[in-house]
């Protein structure tokens, strides 16, 4: 802790010597944010996508289900487009790590670096058994091809603990010995499981499973209300809505906790995300709101509702944005967007919990989707739902932790690159990003198209083999 | 400590140099194959497409590995040599998002931009990575990092590294898909393949030779190296690369012999540098041992191998096992 105060301290003579932002800070974050919040759409699909296809999977071989066989062979190929985009941008991520925070990394890569470490352990796994379970359809026994693709969502758990590992070191690091700027000793157990590790993790790694599971029921009950209302989409409604709401009111659960934890633990992002200027008891919960000139204005309050929240007592004290060191303190600007975020993703997640609970009461009666048009026009935009909840989460985190990138040690402005023009590589990544986005959709829909039109259609993939049946081939003995 | 996660740092580079070399390569001879080439353009999809991710992973890992062990090095290295590593990391996404769709859509239906970024990507990103090498290797990055941009990686060894880069890839690609078009019995892209292998396999020798040229003026600690301590490795670089080329023109030669050969001359090249560099991390200044991370890091990171030779590498058998038969066990 005492590093942290000199490393405070120096920040602060450094501060007001009047030292400016570099030019490079602004497109830095800009494409940090982007090329990130473009990535963590694609994460879902590999962690949890491949759940519910293994789950469709398993359904198929126990109960001789050949709609769900179909649906998890399909699930597999569009999986795999998708992983191989995360995969791309993921690598993107890597190397920007150097190229955009080199202050970063130069630093503090000693213990930073380390949860990556353990990460591509599991990256490389992932990207091996998906390999091997698209190789596999009717060239594997169907048991041991559905065990070949077990790895794969385990790897996606693994995958999502190391990197939000390291994320959640930048917000609460520890396990580091610090002398003279450098890292001089490090405990990596430590740094693995610091303290903010277990709620951003779990709570990430729901996030990931809902995203997923309502975007692909959302997909299905697009087909229903087109008048698809076979079992074919029926089986692959079910597989991803019920997980996605057995998710939701657990994912509530932790992001309750979790935000406990960030007060007792982020102070500093605690008030940014309630957008309290100043410390103090019977602390009202703000809805909406903008903080100007250091007052909050046009602000919902619910008198005492967050000191009841934070510690179940009105009488609980909250640190407010006063308690900042003013060289330090986010400007209101960031504050806004911490606590706007903040708010979308609890209203969002919300929202969808409230959608699961529909269902569960339909089922719960009459063992049936709710008969509702509205429930499946619901759902069809639930993913579109799930997918703001998750980026305005990562928003409050990332966001909340302004102006530092290692919480106490290292502000954002001393992690950035110092040399060359970062707008004209943020160009070129939004360049291409959007090709790949745009691609990545209009590849999907040619995919259910041909499908559509054959359903014998073998839709070679990425991974996959180009031939689907072996046995036709007559050069292999 | 710090030895063995140099050289765990080194056998990754090779990994990747081999792995994704032979994926680069198979995206130049598409992007030569022309509109006419539909036959050679199958095969190389065919070959590719299982092992594509797995070959790439490697790159992630030597980042890993490099922003760990030796965090000051990476930052010096990505704040001076950052046009080529952007660019290269453009071209990596251009690249793998190109292969993902030009997979699903079926030959003759790709749209010509698919094409054309999968292609040019393929043969770009290597010549970037080997220019980025090629800096290094000549000492261009100072210890302290932001070195200058244009002149780091606009330089005689770096030009010749990149260009070594893209023949070498060529190389190992047209080896393996020549040996692929064998396996399946397809003569005609058999002898395709080989012409391409042979023009590849005499440029790559012909850049290494003005390499060796370049080097001895403009990084005199490499060329030492290299023909000093590194020339065991350097002569059986020559050596399996040219038996490669004999035993191509033999159709009765064991076609993992041809592989291993192939993959041979590569490693050995990698593997050349690495002992010709040594004991310097950036080319000729700032030692493995003084750019090294606190011990905890370093046993951490060996730690990992162990995990990844325990776990990966036996996946990853099983993963070219499965895509060279064909099949695991029988249906």
């Amino acid at each position: 802790m005492a590093e942290a105060t000199i490393a405070g301290v120096q920040t602060l003579v450094h501060l007001a010597a009047g030292g400016q932002d570099p030019a490079q800070l602004l497109p830095a974050r800009e494409q940090m944010a982007f090329t990130l919040g473009f990535h963590i759409i694609l994460v879902p699909f590999g962690v949890a996508f491949t759940f519910l296809m293994l789950v469709a999977n398993y359904r198929g071989i126990r109960h001789h289900d050949t709609e769900a066989l179909l649906l998890a062979e399909r699930w597999s190929k569009a999986a795999a487009v998708l992983f191989a985009v995360g995969a791309v941008s993921g690598t993107v991520l890597t190397f920007e790590m150097g190229l955009l925070w080199p202050g970063l990394m130069g630093r503090y890569g000693a213990a930073y670096g380390l949860p990556f470490g353990v990460e591509g352990i599991f990256f490389f796994l992932e990207a091996i058994f998906v390999a091997i379970y698209l190789y596999g359809w009717r060239r594997l026994r169907p048991w041991a091809h559905f065990w070949s693709g077990v790895p794969v969502p385990l790897a996606g758990l693994g995958g999502t603990a190391s990197v939000v590992a390291a994320n959640a070191w930048m917000n609460l690091p520890g396990g580091m010995t610090v002398r003279g700027g450098r890292v001089v000793g490090v405990t990596p157990w430590r740094v693995f499981f610091n303290g903010a590790f277990w709620y951003e993790m779990v709570h990430m790694f729901l996030a990931a499973y809902a995203v997923a599971g309502f975007v692909v029921a959302g997909v299905y009950a697009t087909g229903m209300l087109k008048g698809r209302r076979g079992r074919y989409h029926r089986v692959g409604f079910l597989i991803a809505f019920v997980t996605a709401a057995v998710v939701m009111p657990v994912q509530i659960f932790v992001g309750d906790v979790a935000a406990r934890q960030v007060f007792h633990k982020e102070p500093a992002k605690f008030a940014a995300i309630e957008m309290l200027p100043r410390t103090s008891t019977h602390v009202p919960e703000t809805i909406g709101g903008v903080l100007v000139d250091g007052h909050v204005r046009y602000g919902l309050e619910v008198p005492n509702a967050d000191s009841l929240l934070a510690g179940f007592r009105p009488s609980t004290r909250i640190q407010g944005l006063d308690a900042v060191p003013a060289a330090v303190r986010p400007a209101p600007r960031l504050v806004n967007i911490v606590h706007w975020s903040f708010e979308v993703m609890v209203f969002t997640g919300f929202a969808l919990l409230a959608l699961a609970a529909w269902f569960a009461v339909a089922w719960w009666r009459r063992r049936d989707l709710p008969r509702s048009r509205w429930f499946l026009r619901a759902t069809a935009v639930s993913g579109a739902v799930a997918v703001v909840s998750l980026e305005t989460g990562w928003v409050v985190t990332e966001v909340g932790r302004q102006p530092w990138t290692v919480r106490g040690f290292l502000l954002t402005r001393d992690a950035v690159t110092l040399s060359g023009n970062v707008w004209l590589f943020f160009a070129g990544a939004l360049l291409i990003y959007v090709a790949v986005g745009t691609g990545a959709v209009l590849v999907l829909r040619q995919m259910r198209r041909r499908w559509a039109a054959s359903p014998e259609d073998p839709v070679p993939v990425p991974y996959g083999p180009l031939e689907d049946v072996p046995q036709r081939r007559s050069a292999v003995p | 400590m710090i030895q063995v996660v140099a050289a765990g740092l080194l056998l990754g580079v090779m990994a990747y140099a081999l792995f994704a070399g032979a994926d680069f390569g198979a995206g130049f001879w598409d992007l030569t194959a022309g509109r006419a080439g539909g036959r050679q353009r199958r095969l190389i999809d065919a070959s590719l497409a299982p092992v594509w991710e797995a070959n790439h992973t490697w790159l992630i890992y030597c980042l890993v590995v490099f922003w760990t062990a030796f965090p000051a090095a990476f930052a010096a290295v990505t704040s001076t040599l950052y046009i080529p590593l952007g660019l290269a990391a453009l071209g990596i996404v251009l690249r793998g998002s190109g292969f993902a769709f030009r997979e699903v859509i079926p030959d003759g239906d790709r749209p010509p931009l698919v094409e054309a970024g999968f292609a040019t990507s393929s043969v770009v990103t290597p010549f970037f990575l080997g220019a980025a090498g090629g800096g290094i290797a000549s000492g261009r990055v100072p210890a302290r990092g932001y070195g200058d941009p244009m002149s780091s990686w606009l330089n005689g060894t770096s030009l010749l590294v990149g260009c070594l880069a893209v023949a070498v890839c060529a190389y190992l690609a047209g080896v393996f898909l020549t040996v692929d078009a064998r396996r399946t019995d397809d003569r005609m892209s058999e002898r395709w393949f080989r012409r391409r292998a042979y023009a590849a396999a005499w440029v790559a020798g012909a850049v290494s030779v003005a390499g060796l040229l370049v080097t001895r003026v403009d990084a005199p600690h490499l060329f030492h190296g290299l023909l000093g301590r590194a020339l065991p490795l350097v002569a059986l670089s020559v050596l399996a690369g040219l038996g490669t080329l004999v035993l191509l023109r033999r159709q009765a030669a064991p076609l993992r012999v041809i592989r291993l050969l192939a993959g041979g001359a590569v490693a050995c090249l990698v593997l050349g540098w690495g002992v010709a560099q040594y004991p310097y991390l950036l080319g000729d200044h700032a030692t493995v041992t003084t750019a090294a991370a606190p011990t905890a890091s370093l046993a951490m990171l060996v730690a990992v191998f162990c995990a990844a030779v325990v776990l990966v590498v036996p996946s990853l058998l099983l993963l070219y096992v499965l895509q060279q038969r064909g099949r695991l066990e029988d249906a």
